[in-house]
């Protein structure tokens, strides 16, 4: 069903190769792309080794993860709405998982897997205080109060995190700025392990329905009437999507936009169906913000960029150019 | 055949909107509702969804009741092509019309010989070959709705609703859906129409129910339905009822200068 050009697999695979050849290779030690790739089989100089495997490989497999779940939680997200402009971060699904994450982490509650777990509980709250004001002012029905209460309960969460930051003793969590603008700073092995392991459950999860978002995508009552259960069906992806933000949110903080942008390129080099726009989008999503991560630690230096404000600075134009209905929808 | 007993729907807790309506619309039959804005013909359509349950009585379909039955099993034999519909993303037309066997299949399955088949069939009868090369936003009108019910037919069953097809199309696009429909019904499908067409209506229909504010102001064949007094009476609105000379159907002529709004 699925007519998507092969060449784009080979254009999405060849960019994924290329991020983390080059996210490997960029640092205080600069390294050729050879050395990137014998190091990571385990050839070659011994402290070339370690930097890239300890040292650079957790942070740009976390890139990868986090690219691809966002990504693909936009993907989603914007096939159930049916709106292009939906994606974890505006519809304030990132911000209620921070404020999960952030309060396990002040309360202590940092066991192997379990802030994710919290960000999964912030994030589903966060989704029905989104359902809730949205209905409250007018129903769910129209993408653009979504959106507005999206970012009204987004901005709630920000507060709520600097609240909760507040009364944490300094330094023994991380900041308020790490949590609202994202970072990639702190990948360990660890953590990255569990977050990949809830990204890879989702996105595959979101790819089995593919056939389910495309009929979704139609409409609820063509949906309906292609015998489709709406509302379950919704309820299902819209936690799925969730589950996949909150765990990036876990691992990397808000990362704004990546949900926005990548489902749009994907569409736009010739994506066609849901599931192909879904797993294409992982790739191009991971390669974005390996990328993005790229920038935010190159441009200034020494000095480092938040990562969400590099996605922000790339994604806030392009949303203004869907708003104004650019592109073909 | 679908089957409508005695029919009460109703949303919250405000009049219902439909009023104890009993009618079938059987095979090889076009069954037309018909009726003013807000008689209740959209909310039948949402019954047949199984998007609202009737409060009393009954709706079937080949005897099964419609509510609380399994959405897919009920969606092989019923294809139900609602009035608006816009794809949120662009879709292939073959991609779009292949959604039709979205109730026959499971999550992996990819499509069967017998999906093909009934794809390439439904391509065939609705007359949408020459669309397949293009996206759904690159359709016209009077295209769109083919292609609509080209995914209809691919769903592969016996029953078809048709919620208002016509509405925007012209006159050439307008009868080809007409005639389309009718070629439908000759085949054995049970067909049931809603539109505000009156007068195609009564050209093509076998069995016309006129709906005003939620029940049945007159139900039966075109020449019984389509009376000056009774369309008068439900459109609040001064008309005379001729015969058209070229084809001799019933035809509706609103008059002007004499209305109350």
């Amino acid at each position: 069903m699925s007519s998507t050009p092969r060449l784009l697999w080979v254009a999405l695979v060849a960019a994924v190769v290329l991020a983390v050849t080059v996210g490997l290779g960029v640092g205080a030690v600069p390294l050729s792309p050879s050395d990137v790739w014998s190091a990571l089989f385990g050839i070659g100089d011994r402290s070339a080794v370690s930097i890239v495997r300890d040292l650079r490989m957790p942070r740009v497999a976390l890139g990868l993860v986090v690219g691809a779940g966002l990504a693909a939680s936009g993907t989603a997200l914007q096939s159930t709405l049916r709106n292009p402009l939906a994606e974890p971060y505006l519809l304030g699904v990132s911000g209620g998982a921070a404020v999960g994450a952030v309060l396990a982490v002040t309360l202590g509650l940092t066991g192997p897997g379990f802030v994710p777990l919290a960000a999964f509980a912030g994030a589903g709250s966060a989704v029905v205080l989104v359902l809730l004001v949205a209905r409250a002012a007018g129903g769910r029905a129209d993408p653009r109060l979504l959106l507005m209460s999206g970012v009204v309960v987004g901005a709630f969460c920000t507060a709520a995190i600097m609240v909760a930051l507040a009364r944490a003793p300094e330094g023994t969590v991380r900041g308020a700025l790490w949590w609202m603008m994202g970072s990639l700073g702190d990948a360990q092995w660890s953590g990255v392990r569990w977050i990949a392991l809830y990204v890879a459950l989702g996105v595959v999860l979101l790819a089995v329905w593919g056939r389910d978002l495309d009929v979704l995508a139609l409409g609820e009552e063509a949906a309906a009437s292609l015998g489709l259960d709406v509302e379950r069906v919704t309820r299902r992806i819209y936690l799925t999507a969730s589950l996949l933000a909150a765990a990036t949110v876990a691992g990397a903080g808000l990362i704004g936009f990546v949900g926005l942008v990548v489902p749009a390129i994907a569409r736009a080099l010739g994506c066609r169906g849901a599931r192909a726009t879904v797993l294409a989008s992982a790739l191009a999503g991971g390669a974005l913000v390996v990328a993005a991560d790229l920038v935010a630690r190159t441009l200034v230096l020494p000095a480092e960029l938040p990562l969400g404000a590099v996605t922000a600075l790339v994604g806030v134009p392009f949303f203004l150019w869907r708003l104004r209905g650019g592109a073909a929808r | 055949m679908i089957r409508f007993e005695d029919v009460v729907l109703g949303y919250g807790t405000g009049e219902p909107a439909v009023r104890g309506v009993s009618f079938e619309a059987a095979a090889s039959r076009i069954t037309a509702v018909v009726g003013p804005n807000g008689s209740g013909k959209s909310t039948l359509v949402r019954a047949l969804l199984g998007r609202i349950a009737p409060t009393r009585g009954r709706v079937t379909l080949d005897g099964a009741a419609v509510a609380g039955g399994d959405r897919r099993a009920i969606a092989a034999r019923m294809a139900v092509v609602p009035q608006r519909e816009e794809p949120a993303f662009p879709m292939d037309v073959r991609d779009f019309i292949a959604l039709g066997r979205y109730p026959h299949g499971g999550a992996f399955s990819g499509h069967s010989a017998e999906d093909h088949a009934a794809i390439a069939k439904a391509i065939d009868r609705a007359s949408v070959r020459e669309f397949l090369g293009r996206r759904t936003d690159e359709l016209s009108g009077g295209e769109w709705q083919r292609v609509r019910i080209a995914r209809a037919l691919a769903q592969g069953g016996r029953a078809l609703v048709l919620d208002e097809p016509t509405t925007f199309l012209d006159i050439a696009h307008e009868m080809a859906v007409f005639e389309l429909v009718d070629g439908l019904a000759r085949e054995g499908h049970a067909i049931l129409l809603v539109s505000h067409q009156l007068n195609l209506v009564a050209r093509f229909a076998d069995h016309i129910v006129l709906l005003h504010h939620g029940s049945i102001a007159a139900a039966g064949t075109p020449a019984e339905v389509m009376r000056g007094d009774v369309l008068e009476r439900v459109y609040e609105w001064p008309l005379v009822v001729s015969r058209d000379p070229a084809v001799g159907a019933p035809v509706l002529v609103p008059l002007r200068g004499r209305g109350t709004r």
